[in-house]
C-alpha cells in the first residue's frame, strides 16, 4: 500500500501569537515494502510528519494517501487509515495500561470488534515477533517486565492491529547496546518476512546506515535530502551544516579523500570500510 | 575518596525472587577523578552507583566516601552532601516552578542564610550555563536543559562526587553533547570527581578510567584506550565498540600494522597515511 504526502503544510497552535510553522510543503510518496529511515535533529519536523502518515494529526494544507483512503476527506472516520498505519510512539510502555500483557496487546484488536478466537491468533503472532514466548509472558503484569520487555510488549500491541504500514519513532531511545540490536533486527525480520512498510525515525546513524534502504532528511519543516543510505551518507559536508552525525566510517572516507586520496565515499559499515582500505593500501603498495 | 571493598548486594534477600545484583566489587575513586561503568541493563552498574551516596547500603562488604561508612546511620546527610545523584529520566527530578528555586531546593534543606543560597544558586547555574534561564519554568525546557538543572541542583550543595545515571540516555543528540561537556567541564576546572554511568561508548572516550561491568562484577578496567583495544572481549560482552577501534581491529587481523588503540577519525587517519 502506498502512502502519498501532497502538498503537506502544518502550523501549531494557528491563529495565536504561539504559531509555529512545523511543516512546509511536504511532497513525498512512500512505495509498499520499502524500510525508510527518517532523520533530522530535534524539531526538523519529523515527528509531526510521521503523526500525519496515520491521521493524528491533520494537515493545515495539503493532503495525504494511504492506499485509496486520503485524510482529508476521512477526517470524522480514521479508523480503517489507523488499521494500516501503525504508529509507534517513542517510549511506548509509557501507554502500558492493563492489568496482563494479554489484554493491553489485545487492546486495539478487541476494539475492531474482532472474535475471540482471532483477536488470540493476533495476540499470540505479535508477541511471536517481538520474541516474546505467549504462554510465559501472556498472564503477567507489563509492569513487572524489564524495560526492553515493556518496549516489545509495546509494539506487540501496535502489531497485533496487523498494519501494513509499521511507524516507529525512535523505538530503540533508551535501550542497552543488546536491546537495541535485538528490537532492530526483530523490525527487520518483520520488514522482509511480512513484506510491510517500514518508517524508522531515529538519531542513530549506524542504525539507519544498516537497516533503511532509503533516507529522508528533514530540517526546518522540509525534506532536505532523500536518497538512498549511500547517497546520503557519503554527502558528510551536508549532513554535518545540518547538525547532522554521520557514521565515523563516513567521516573517516571523506577525510581521506580531502588528503588527495581515492576512496569510495558511499561507506556504510565498518567491514566496507575494511575491505575498501584495504583496496587502497594494496593500490598504493603496487603504484 | 569512594572506597568499595568486597562489596555484594542482593534484592530480594531469603526469597525465591533473591538476586545478586553486585557480586564482589572492589573499587577506590579518587577525588578529582573521571570514571565511567559501563555495562547491560542487569549488569549491576545502577546498583553499584546507588551504594555510593547510601540509597542502598551494602548486604556484605562496605563503601567509604572520605572515610564515613554508608551504613552507619548517622553517616548519611553527611555522605550524601558529599555525594550527588543526577537519574536517567530529565522529567522526575525538578520539584520546583522556576529553575533557581529548584537549584535551590537543596541548600535551603541545609538551612544556610539566604544569602549563602543566593550565591550558591547563581553559582551553580553560571557553571551548567542555565543562568539565563533561572526565571523558567522547568517543565518547558529542553530534555538537556532539564538534565543541565538537575546537575545545577547538585552542584549548589557543594559535593565532592557527581554519580550519574544514564543521564543522557533519553536525550537527544544535541541534549546528550550539552550534558556531557557540562561534566566534563565540572570536571577539569572544578576539579569535581564524576562517576558516569552510560551505554553510549563515545562518551567513555575521555574518561581517566573505564569500568566493565557483567553479571554484578567488573570485568574489564583501564584507560579508555586499554578498553577499547580489546575489541573481541568488548564484542563477546555484546557492548558497542567505537567504529575507529573497530576498524583498526579489522585491518590488523587482515594484516595491517595499526596501533591497537585508535579511538578517532584523526588517529585513523594519521596511522594510515602517516
Amino acid at each position: 500500500m502506498r502512502i502519498i504526502v501532497e502538498n503537506v503544510a502544518y502550523t501549531y497552535k494557528a491563529g495565536s501569537p504561539f504559531e509555529a510553522q512545523a511543516l512546509k510543503d511536504i511532497n513525498l510518496t512512500i512505495e509498499p515494502g520499502e524500510f525508510v529511515g527518517l532523520i533530522g535533529h530535534t524539531g526538523s519536523g519529523k515527528s509531526t510528519l510521521v503523526q500525519h502518515l496515520n491521521g493524528l494529526l491533520l494537515p493545515t494544507e495539503g493532503n495525504v494517501y494511504v492506499g485509496d483512503l486520503d485524510v482529508v476527506s476521512n477526517k470524522g472516520n480514521l479508523r480503517q487509515i489507523r488499521q494500516r498505519v501503525g504508529l509507534v510512539f517513542q517510549y511506548p510502555e509509557h501507554q502500558l495500561f492493563e492489568e496482563t500483557v494479554f489484554n493491553d496487546v489485545a487492546f486495539g484488536p478487541k476494539n475492531l470488534g474482532l472474535e475471540p478466537g482471532e483477536i488470540e491468533r493476533r495476540v499470540k503472532r505479535a508477541l511471536e515477533m517481538v520474541r516474546l514466548d505467549y504462554e510465559t509472558i501472556k498472564d503477567r503484569s507489563p509492569f513487572a517486565l524489564s524495560g526492553g520487555q515493556m518496549r516489545r510488549v509495546a509494539i506487540a500491541g501496535v502489531l497485533a492491529m496487523e498494519p501494513q504500514i509499521l511507524i516507529l519513532d525512535e523505538p530503540t531511545a533508551g535501550l542497552d547496546p543488546t536491546g537495541r540490536d535485538e528490537i532492530l533486527e526483530e523490525i527487520a525480520k518483520m520488514h522482509s518476512t511480512l513484506g510491510i512498510t517500514v518508517v524508522l525515525v531515529s538519531h542513530n546513524m549506524e542504525d539507519v546506515a544498516r537497516y533503511a534502504n532509503r533516507v529522508i532528511v528533514m530540517d526546518q519543516g522540509q525534506i532536505a535530502m532523500d536518497g538512498s543510505p549511500r547517497e546520503i551518507f557519503s554527502q558528510v559536508d551536508q549532513l554535518q551544516s545540518l547538525g547532522l552525525g554521520v557514521p565515523m566510517v563516513g567521516v573517516l572516507m571523506a577525510k581521506l579523500n580531502s588528503l588527495g586520496h581515492n576512496l569510495r565515499g558511499d561507506i556504510l559499515t565498518v567491514e566496507e570500510a575494511s575491505n575498501e582500505i584495504l583496496m587502497w593500501l594494496r593500490g598504493k603498495k603496487d603504484a | 575518596m569512594i572506597q568499595v571493598s568486597e562489596l555484594e548486594h542482593c534484592y530480594n534477600q531469603g526469597t525465591e525472587n533473591a538476586k545478586w545484583a553486585v557480586a564482589g566489587v572492589n573499587l577506590t575513586i579518587k577525588d578529582g577523578e573521571f570514571v565511567v561503568i559501563i555495562g547491560h541493563n542487569g549488569s549491576g552498574k545502577s546498583t553499584l552507583a546507588k551504594h555510593f551516596n547510601a540509597l542502598l547500603l551494602p548486604t556484605k562488604g562496605s563503601v567509604l566516601v572520605d572515610g564515613f561508612d554508608t551504613g552507619a546511620e548517622e553517616s548519611v546527610w553527611e555522605i550524601r552532601r558529599r555525594v550527588g545523584m543526577v537519574f536517567q529520566n530529565p522529567d522526575n527530578q525538578l520539584v520546583a516552578t522556576t529553575v533557581e528555586e529548584d537549584v535551590a531546593f537543596g541548600p535551603e534543606n541545609l538551612g544556610l542564610p539566604p544569602q549563602e543560597i543566593r550565591n550558591r544558586v547563581d553559582e551553580a547555574l553560571d557553571l551548567v550555563r542555565m543562568t539565563d534561564f533561572k526565571t523558567r519554568e522547568p517543565h518547558l525546557l529542553s530534555g538537556g536543559q532539564k538534565q543541565r538543572v538537575a546537575i545545577a541542583g547538585v552542584i549548589a550543595m557543594r559535593p565532592n562526587f557527581l554519580v550519574l545515571d544514564e543521564p543522557t540516555a533519553m536525550l537527544d543528540p544535541q541534549g546528550r553533547k550539552e550534558v556531557i561537556s557540562t561534566v566534563q567541564n565540572l570536571n577539569k576546572t572544578e576539579g569535581l570527581g564524576v562517576v558516569h554511568i552510560t551505554h553510549y561508548m563515545d562518551e567513555a572516550v575521555n574518561a581517566d578510567r573505564v569500568i566493565v561491568m557483567e553479571d554484578g562484577k567488573i570485568v574489564l578496567e583501564g584507560k579508555p584506550r586499554e578498553v577499547f583495544a580489546q575489541v573481541s572481549k568488548l564484542k563477546e560482552l555484546r557492548m558497542d565498540v567505537p567504529q575507529m577501534t573497530e576498524l583498526a581491529s579489522l585491518l590488523r587481523q587482515r594484516g595491517v600494522d595499526l596501533p591497537k588503540d585508535i579511538l578517532s577519525v584523526e588517529e585513523m587517519v594519521k596511522s594510515l597515511c602517516g
